[in-house]
């Protein structure tokens, strides 16, 4: 048997090799350098890294070739299995620029006081002498930023897998790192050491019926490239059991990552536990990927089969916003409600998955679901970013304080913080001028084009019950009184210029994208379609 | 072509008992094989399709699996062991801090 040698295409693919192999850079800085030279050599590093990969995006985005009937750019590389077209690219520079905000909040030491927020030794257990030397000594863990690293590299391979296996390591390899991340938190380690616990056997247990689905879908087409499977589908080849079943499984372990319901459960207990930097940038980056892959596994690989697979997301897209907008009314902790916001926003998302796909379909100037989709994950991540930043500033003796009753009159005594915080709110409710409104606006036209009246009916109630809860917090930090009698209350914690660029990004973006999306949505627009 | 039938019905049982092994035992560790177990069962109708359909693409996402689930093995005990360590248990209900 002869063996050809593969074609690789590095020239549009670099962006991807970068971020992995300065991961593996900074494995081997963990290894030799002496430790307290390690924080300013990973950070600089990661953060370099970074840079240099969206810059390496932008190049690649410019360098997109036009194909076909000139609805999609790019090129499908690596013998299929990796897809380089306009939307792939475009989450390409969101999901870095959330990594960087994430790299920033990471390595924030102001806070507490010369330390980041993740444990000093995860070895020494809680409470114990070895844990009191660590923080003596001022020990602290780097090896998160490549941790992060890679999970940045499992978040763009995501949605630029072009088949069933591709997928599914990009989906390990962005999961596994992140399951650590949760368990590092320098306070409240049980809290964290149960989230980690929790999400990896959730989440191994999704995967499981990711790759079980993926096997099915495999037995069906007899390949596991996206535009076989579409070929298979649309000529109705295989059996149409396995392909049922393949697609209910492959959702599920899709559904899990973006933390749609039934599927939602880990979310609160994850986004509280683990630590704050870890949430924001687990929150926004987790997000962008998986939506990015469910779009091109549905509208690519099962384009052809929607009728089958639409019901299924209408009855998830209901019940997900439902879940997350009813729970976070009933929330009593911050980090908590957010979580429960962000299952409401995977619900808004689905509701734009469920659009109109094609572009031949609509008159001018209307706005395919991927582009609404696109749209609005980038409101989402800015403001979900910088809202959690913002919750990593408001601290008592005890560290962050999440609970909502240290948070009366946070107003009264930092009207900048709270501002801030009330802010990137109103952004997720969706009030008019904040990037939210025209991100729901976005989502909610495509699925009426579409004829999910009913989804986008339920998607309105669920934006109104948003409204309530979102705007409880904005009254209780501005309208109480902080009373001495009701216990101890937080008080916000001066940040270094890093976490202050972070808030300061999130803030910017959600603004502008609020009053001025053209340019936004215009780049969206130029993403084009998925290239089958 | 040859009938695979038996073997993926096989994987199917093997998937049933993983996940029904996942949401009733208590014990970490062992959840976590059931998840292996799951993983697994996913290879055998893997290889068994690439005999149907006659091509290569099913052995190789096998290989590929078992990579997966090795690291995934590496992160899961890890975590598994600091729970041990810290709570002297490894049973799921026992880590019950986080709720509503």
């Amino acid at each position: 048997m002869d063996f050809t040698k593969p074609t690789i295409e590095y020239g549009d693919i670099w962006p991807l090799i970068l971020v992995f192999a300065v991961a593996c850079a900074g494995v081997i800085v963990e290894a030799f350098l002496p430790r307290e030279r390690r924080f300013l050599v990973q950070t600089v590093l990661t953060g370099g890294g970074l840079v240099a990969a969206l810059v390496g995006t932008v190049l690649v985005w410019r360098g997109l070739a036009e194909h076909g009937d000139g609805a999609a750019r790019g090129a499908i590389d690596v013998e299929g299995t990796l897809v380089v077209d306009g939307p792939a690219v475009f989450l390409w520079g969101v999901i870095l620029v959330c990594a960087l905000a994430g790299v920033l909040l990471f390595a924030e030491r102001r806070i507490e006081g010369g330390v980041s927020a993740f444990a000093g030794q995860a070895a020494a257990l809680p409470g114990t002498e070895a844990e009191r030397q660590a923080s003596t000594r001022g020990l602290e863990h780097t090896e998160v930023y490549p941790l992060l690293m890679f999970a940045v590299f499992g978040m763009l391979l995501f949605p630029t897998a072009n088949d069933l296996l591709t997928l599914f390591v990009a989906l390990e390899v962005l999961s596994l790192p992140l399951y650590l991340l949760c368990g590092l938190a320098r306070r409240r380690r049980l809290l964290s050491q149960e989230a980690a616990l929790k999400y990896f056997l959730l989440g191994a247990f999704s995967s499981g019926f990711f790759i079980y689905g993926a096997a099915l879908m495999y037995g069906f087409a007899g390949s596991m490239e996206f535009a076989n499977i579409n070929e298979a589908v649309r000529n109705d080849l295989g059996n149409q059991t396995l392909l049922l079943i393949g697609v209910g499984m492959l959702s599920v372990g899709l559904l899990f990552k973006v933390g749609a319901a039934p599927f939602h459960n880990w979310t609160p207990d994850v986004y509280q536990g683990a630590p704050t930097p870890v949430t924001a940038f687990m929150a926004a980056g987790t997000k962008i990927a998986a939506f990015g892959a469910i779009l091109r596994l549905f509208y690519v690989a099962l384009g052809a089969d929607r009728w089958s697979w639409q019901p299924m997301l209408w009855v998830v897209a209901i019940l997900t916003m439902l879940v997350g907008a009813v729970l976070a009314i009933v929330q009593t902790d911050m980090k908590r409600m957010l979580a429960y916001s962000s299952v409401a926003h995977t619900g808004f998302l689905l509701t734009g998955v469920l659009g109109v796909q094609q572009a031949s379909e609509l008159s001018d100037g209307e706005i395919t679901s991927t582009q609404a989709v696109l749209f609005y994950l980038v409101t989402y991540a800015f403001s979900i970013i910088g809202a959690f930043a913002v919750v990593t500033l408001v601290r008592d003796s005890s560290g962050e304080a999440s609970a909502f009753t240290r948070w009366r009159g946070l107003g009264r005594r930092s009207p900048l913080v709270a501002g801030l915080f009330a802010f990137f709110l109103l952004s997720m409710a969706g009030i008019p001028l904040t990037a939210g409104f025209v991100g729901k606006w976005a989502v909610f036209t495509v699925a009426l084009a579409a004829g999910a009246w009913p989804v986008v009916l339920a998607a309105i109630v669920c934006s109104i019950i948003a409204v309530f809860f979102y705007v409880r917090v904005i009254v209780l930090m501005f309208f109480v009184d902080a009373g001495p009698e009701q216990g101890e209350v937080a008080s916000v914690t001066r940040p270094s210029v890093l976490t202050s660029l972070t808030i300061a990004v999130g803030l910017a973006a959600t603004l502008v994208l609020g009053v001025v999306p053209g340019p936004v949505l215009t780049l969206a627009d130029h993403a084009g379609q998925f290239l089958r | 072509m040859s009938d695979v039938t038996p073997f993926v019905v096989l994987s199917g049982i093997l998937f049933t008992i993983g996940c029904v092994g996942v949401l009733t035992r208590r014990n970490a560790i062992v959840v976590f094989m059931c998840v292996e177990l799951m993983l697994n069962a996913s290879n055998l109708a893997l290889v068994a399709f690439a005999k149907q359909h006659g091509n290569l693409d099913g052995q190789i996402a096998a290989f590929f699996v078992m990579v997966v689930a090795a690291a995934e093995v590496v992160i899961g005990l890890a975590i598994i062991m600091t729970i041990f360590r810290t709570r002297r248990s490894a049973s799921v209900d026992d880590a019950s801090l986080l709720k509503y």
